[in-house]
C-alpha cells in the first residue's frame, strides 16, 4: 500500500512539474497583461507535434525536443506580434474571443499538416525500462520527467526571482506604469515572455508526449488544468504557479488513485464505484473553489 | 423631462415593438415556407438556432446586462438537458411538468454557483465558474447511472398538451414561443426598478454600495435569472436532438454561448439571438463549402473581433446608418 | 461612551507596515457641523473610509446612533443613516441626472420589495421620479434634470453628488473635500449650499479651504500624521499651538 501511495505521489510530483512549465508562462501573461489567453494549450499541442515531427526524422528524442522548444518559441513570439499584442488594451471578452478562435485556427492547421490521428512520440529507448529507487520499482522516463522539471522549475525560480530581469518581469505584473517610468520596454519584455512561455509549453508537450497521446484537442484539457493552477496560486505570481502546480497534480494523481480505493472502506462497493470516478475528477475543482472562497484573489495575490 | 422628449421615447418604443410583432410573424411563418421548398431538414436547424438563441440570451443577461463574465453557463443548459431526460427515464413526459423542473434544477444551481462565485470578481470570476461547470461535466460524465460518456438519450420528445411536439414545425413553434417570451420578460426586467439597478451597478458598483444597495444580492439574482433560461433552453435542446448530451456541459460549450454573444453583441436584447444566427448559420456554409471550415471559422471571428468589436448586429447597424446618411 | 451621533474610539488603520490611523477618538453629535482638517496624507480620507464602511478598522470601534457599526457592511450603514460624498466626484455618468438621484431615491425605498420589482417600468414610477426631482431642486439643480450627468460642469457634479447623498435621507453626511478642483464662484455656491444643508443634517466635513472651514464648522478636529491631536471650538483651534506648529504653520497662507 504504501509502495502504491509513494508511486503516485510521485506521479503527482512529475505532473505537477510539466503543469507548471505550462503555467507559468500563463501567469505572467495574464499577470503583466491582464490578458486571458485561451490558446495557450494550443503552443503545448503544437509542441508536441514539432516534438514528434522532429524526433521522427532525426530519430532522436533529444533533437525533437530541443527543435519543438525553439520552433514553438518561435510560433509563440510571431503570435504575439501578430495578433495577442493588440488584445492587451482590449477588455477579457474580447480577448476570450480572439483567443478561442486562434484555438479553432490551431487545431484546424495541425489536422490540415498531420491529419487526424494521433501521432506516435517514443522516449528514447535507454530510458524504457523501470529503475530501482528506494526497494521499488519505477518507469526511468518518468524519472527523467521530474529531473527536468525540477531543473527548469528551479531555474525559472531563480531568473524571476533573483535577476534584473525577472525583477522587471515582477514590476511589470504588479505596476505596469511604473515598469515602463522605470525605462524598461515593456512591449518587446513582453514578445520575449511570451516566446519563453511558449518554449515551456513545447518542453511540457514535448515530455508527456510519449505518455500521453500527441492529438488534436490535447491543448484544451491541460489548458483548464494550467487555468486551475494560476489562479489557485494568485495570477502573475510565479511562486503560486509553483506551489499551484504541485498542489493539482499531486491532488489530482492521488484522488484518482486513492479515492475510489478508500470510498470501498466506508460505502457500499456499488456507490463506491459509482462515486468514485466522479468525485476524483472533481477534487481539483472543489480544491480551486474552496480556496477561492477564502482567498478570492489566490495563495499568493501578486497585486497589491 | 420636457413633453416632446417622452413623446419621442414613447414613439420609439412603439416603433420597437411593432417591429419585434413583425419579426415574430416572419419567424412563425417559416416552417410552412421551408416545407413548401422542400427543405424540411431545415425547420429542425432552425428550431435549433432558436434553442441557442435563447441560451445566448439568458447568458447575455448575465454578461451584458448584470456585467459578470461567466465561463459555466454550459452547467446550466446542460442541467436543464439533464432534468428533462432524467425525468423522462422515470416516466414524467410532460412538458408542462419537466420543462418548469428543468429550469427550476438549473435555477438552484445557478444560485449555489452564484453565492460562492460572486465572492470574487474578474479574472477569478470567470475562473470560478468555469471551475463549478467543469465539477458538473466530470460529475455527469462518471456517473453510469446516467448514460456517463455516452449521454441519457430520450424515447420521444415531451408531450405538450394537445400539440405534438414530434411534428418539427410544432416544436419549432414551441422553442420561438420560449425565445419571444423570455425576449419580452427580460425587456420588462430591464426596464424595471431592478433592471435600472442592474445598469448602475455595471456602471459603477461602489456608489451602488455607497447609496444603500446590496449590489451582491442583485448580481446574484441577475445570474439566477439567467442560469434559470438556461436551464429551459436545455430543456429543449434536449428535447430537439431527443438525448442529454456530456457534450452540453464541456467546457467548450460555455465558450460557444460566449462566442455568441460577443458576436451577436453583449448587452443588446437581441444580441443573444444575433450571435447564435450568425455561428451556426456560418458553420452550416462554412461546412459545406470545406471540411476545414473551423479553420475559416476561426478566422471570421478574428475578423469580428478587430472589425466589430460590438458585435456583428451593432456593426451592420453602423453600416447601414452610414449607407443612410450619404 | 455615549451621547454622540457617532462616537469613534481608539480607530486605527495600517496598510502593510504604514500606519495610516493610530487610535483616533472622535465624538460628532447630533445637529453640529463638524470638520476635520490636516494636512496631507494625515489620513483624513482613510477615516472617511472607515465611518462609511468602504474599509474596516484594525483597532477600535465605530457606533452610530448607540449601535456598533465596525462591521456592519457599507450599504447596511447607509439604510442605518451615513451617506457619503468623494474627494473625486463619483456618479453615474451615463446617466441622466434626474436618474441618478431616482436609484438613491429608490435604493431607500422598501416598498413591494424595494428594488426587487422585475415588471412596471421604473420611469413610470411617479413618486420616485418627483422626489427625485425635488432634490435636484434642493441642490440648485432645477431645470438641468435631462442632463447626462458625465456632461455637467465639475461643480454641477459635485452639487449632484450631494443630491445623491441626501436622497438617501441620512442623519450623518461625511463630505470628504466637497470643494476640491472648484473655482472661487463655484465654491461659493458649494459652501452656500452646505451652509443651508448643515441646518438640516449632521456634517462631518474634510476640506482644506480654511475660510470655509471657519465659517461652516461648529467645532473642528485636527489630524496629523494619524494621530487626532485636537478638537475644539475654530478659535480654539486657530489659536492652538501645537496646530499652529502641526499644520497652520506649513499650509495656512
Amino acid at each position: 500500500m504504501t509502495q502504491l501511495i509513494l508511486e503516485q505521489a510521485m506521479n503527482g510530483l512529475q505532473f505537477g512539474l510539466m503543469l507548471f512549465l505550462l503555467a507559468a508562462g500563463l501567469t505572467l501573461v495574464f499577470g503583466i497583461m491582464d490578458m486571458i489567453n485561451l490558446a495557450h494549450g494550443s503552443l503545448y499541442m503544437v509542441g508536441a507535434y514539432l516534438a514528434a515531427a522532429a524526433a521522427a526524422a532525426s530519430g532522436s528524442f533529444v533533437v525533437g525536443a530541443l527543435a519543438a522548444v525553439a520552433g514553438t518559441a518561435l510560433v509563440g513570439a510571431l503570435l504575439e506580434v501578430a495578433v495577442l499584442r493588440r488584445l492587451y488594451a482590449r477588455d477579457h471578452l474580447a480577448q476570450v474571443l480572439a483567443t478561442f478562435a486562434l484555438i479553432l485556427v490551431a487545431n484546424e492547421a495541425v489536422r490540415m499538416l498531420w491529419g487526424d490521428q494521433p501521432m506516435q512520440l517514443n522516449a528514447p529507448e535507454a530510458l524504457a525500462g523501470p529503475v530501482e529507487i528506494g526497494g521499488f520499482a519505477y518507469p526511468a522516463y518518468r524519472l527523467l520527467i521530474i529531473a527536468v522539471g525540477a531543473v527548469v522549475a528551479l531555474a525559472l525560480y531563480v531568473v524571476v526571482t533573483k535577476t534584473r530581469v525577472g525583477m522587471w518581469v515582477r514590476a511589470g505584473a504588479s505596476n505596469r506604469e511604473m515598469t515602463e517610468a522605470l525605462g524598461v520596454n515593456v512591449k518587446r519584455l513582453f514578445t520575449l515572455v511570451f516566446a519563453f512561455g511558449a518554449g515551456l509549453c513545447a518542453l511540457a508537450g514535448a515530455m508527456l508526449g510519449p505518455l500521453l497521446a500527441v492529438q488534436v484537442g490535447m491543448g484544451e484539457s491541460i489548458l483548464i488544468l494550467a487555468f486551475v493552477v494560476i489562479v489557485i496560486g494568485g495570477i502573475g505570481s510565479i511562486r503560486g504557479a509553483l506551489v499551484g502546480s504541485l498542489l493539482v497534480g499531486v491532488v489530482d494523481t492521488l484522488g484518482r488513485a486513492l479515492l475510489p480505493w478508500l470510498l470501498r472502506e466506508f460505502l457500499p462497493a456499488e456507490v463506491a464505484s459509482n462515486l468514485g470516478p466522479a468525485l476524483a475528477a472533481i477534487l481539483i475543482y472543489l480544491l480551486m473553489a474552496a480556496i477561492l472562497f477564502w482567498k478570492p484573489a489566490g495563495l499568493f495575490p501578486a497585486r497589491g | 423631462m420636457a413633453a416632446s422628449e417622452k413623446s419621442a421615447l414613447y414613439r420609439q418604443s412603439a416603433r420597437r415593438r411593432a417591429l419585434a410583432v413583425v419579426a415574430l410573424l416572419v419567424l412563425a411563418a417559416l416552417p410552412p415556407l421551408l416545407q413548401a421548398l422542400g427543405q424540411d431538414f431545415y425547420v429542425s436547424f432552425a428550431a435549433r438556432i432558436l434553442i441557442f438563441a435563447l441560451a445566448a440570451t439568458s447568458l447575455n443577461f448575465i454578461v451584458g446586462f448584470g456585467g459578470m463574465v461567466a465561463f459555466g453557463h454550459a452547467a446550466f443548459f446542460g442541467a436543464g438537458a439533464y432534468a428533462v431526460a432524467i425525468l423522462a427515464e422515470r416516466g414524467v413526459v410532460s412538458a408542462f411538468v419537466a420543462w418548469p423542473a428543468a429550469a427550476a434544477l438549473a435555477g438552484l444551481l445557478s444560485l449555489a454557483v452564484g453565492a460562492v462565485s460572486l465572492r470574487t470578481r474578474g479574472v477569478y470570476f470567470i475562473m470560478i465558474t468555469l471551475a463549478f461547470a467543469q465539477m458538473i461535466y466530470y460529475l455527469f460524465v462518471s456517473l453510469q447511472a446516467w448514460g456517463g460518456d455516452d449521454g441519457l438519450p430520450l424515447m420521444a420528445r415531451s408531450s405538450f398538451g394537445p400539440l405534438d411536439l414530434g411534428d418539427d414545425a410544432a416544436f419549432y413553434w414551441v422553442a420561438l414561443a420560449c425565445l419571444a417570451g423570455a425576449l419580452f420578460l427580460l425587456d420588462r426586467v430591464a426596464h424595471a426598478r431592478f433592471g435600472r439597478v442592474l445598469q448602475a451597478i455595471r456602471e459603477n458598483e461602489s456608489r451602488m454600495e455607497a447609496l444603500g444597495y446590496p449590489v451582491a444580492a442583485y448580481k446574484l439574482a441577475c445570474f439566477v435569472i439567467g442560469g434559470t433560461l438556461a436551464g429551459l433552453a436545455g430543456a429543449l435542446i434536449a428535447n430537439h436532438g431527443l438525448l442529454a448530451s456530456p457534450n452540453l456541459l464541456h467546457w467548450t460549450q460555455s465558450g460557444t454561448l460566449l462566442v455568441m454573444v460577443i458576436v451577436g453583441g453583449v448587452g443588446a436584447l437581441y444580441g443573444g439571438f444575433a450571435g447564435a444566427l450568425t455561428l451556426l448559420l456560418l458553420e452550416e456554409i462554412l461546412a459545406g463549402f470545406t471540411v476545414h471550415w473551423h479553420m475559416a471559422l476561426g478566422l471570421l471571428l478574428l475578423v469580428v473581433v478587430f472589425r466589430a468589436p460590438r458585435g456583428v448586429a451593432a456593426w451592420l447597424h453602423g453600416l447601414f446608418s452610414r449607407r443612410g446618411a450619404k | 461612551m455615549s451621547g454622540g451621533l457617532l462616537d469613534v474610539a481608539g480607530v486605527g488603520r495600517h496598510f502593510g507596515g504604514v500606519h495610516a490611523l493610530s487610535d483616533v477618538s472622535l465624538r460628532v453629535t447630533e445637529g453640529e457641523v463638524h470638520a476635520l482638517i490636516g494636512p496631507n496624507g494625515a489620513g483624513k480620507t482613510t477615516l472617511i473610509h472607515q465611518i462609511s464602511g468602504a474599509q474596516t478598522p484594525d483597532a477600535g470601534t465605530i457606533r452610530f446612533a448607540g449601535e456598533d457599526v465596525t462591521r456592519l457592511s457599507m450599504h447596511t450603514r447607509v439604510t442605518r443613516g451615513i451617506a457619503r460624498s468623494w474627494q473625486v466626484t463619483n456618479v453615474f455618468a451615463r446617466f441622466s441626472a434626474l436618474d441618478n438621484v431616482a436609484l438613491a431615491v429608490q435604493g431607500r425605498r422598501r416598498d413591494w420589495g424595494g428594488s426587487f420589482r422585475f415588471w412596471v417600468p421604473a420611469d413610470a414610477e411617479r413618486a420616485i421620479v418627483d422626489e427625485a426631482a425635488a432634490w435636484l431642486a434642493e441642490v440648485g439643480l432645477a431645470g438641468r434634470e435631462a442632463a447626462i450627468a458625465g456632461s455637467l460642469a465639475h461643480g454641477e457634479q459635485r452639487q449632484l453628488e450631494l443630491a445623491l447623498a441626501l436622497a438617501t435621507k441620512p442623519r450623518l453626511l461625511l463630505l470628504d473635500e466637497p470643494m476640491a478642483g472648484m473655482g472661487p464662484e463655484e465654491s461659493e455656491r458649494v459652501v452656500g449650499l452646505i451652509e443651508h444643508l448643515g441646518r438640516k443634517v449632521t456634517l462631518l466635513l474634510v476640506e482644506h479651504d480654511m475660510d470655509a472651514v471657519f465659517r461652516l464648522a461648529d467645532r473642528v478636529s485636527v489630524l496629523v500624521g494619524g494621530r487626532l491631536i485636537f478638537t475644539g471650538l475654530p478659535d480654539e483651534v486657530r489659536a492652538h499651538p501645537e496646530v499652529k506648529k502641526a499644520y497652520l504653520g506649513e499650509e495656512l497662507v
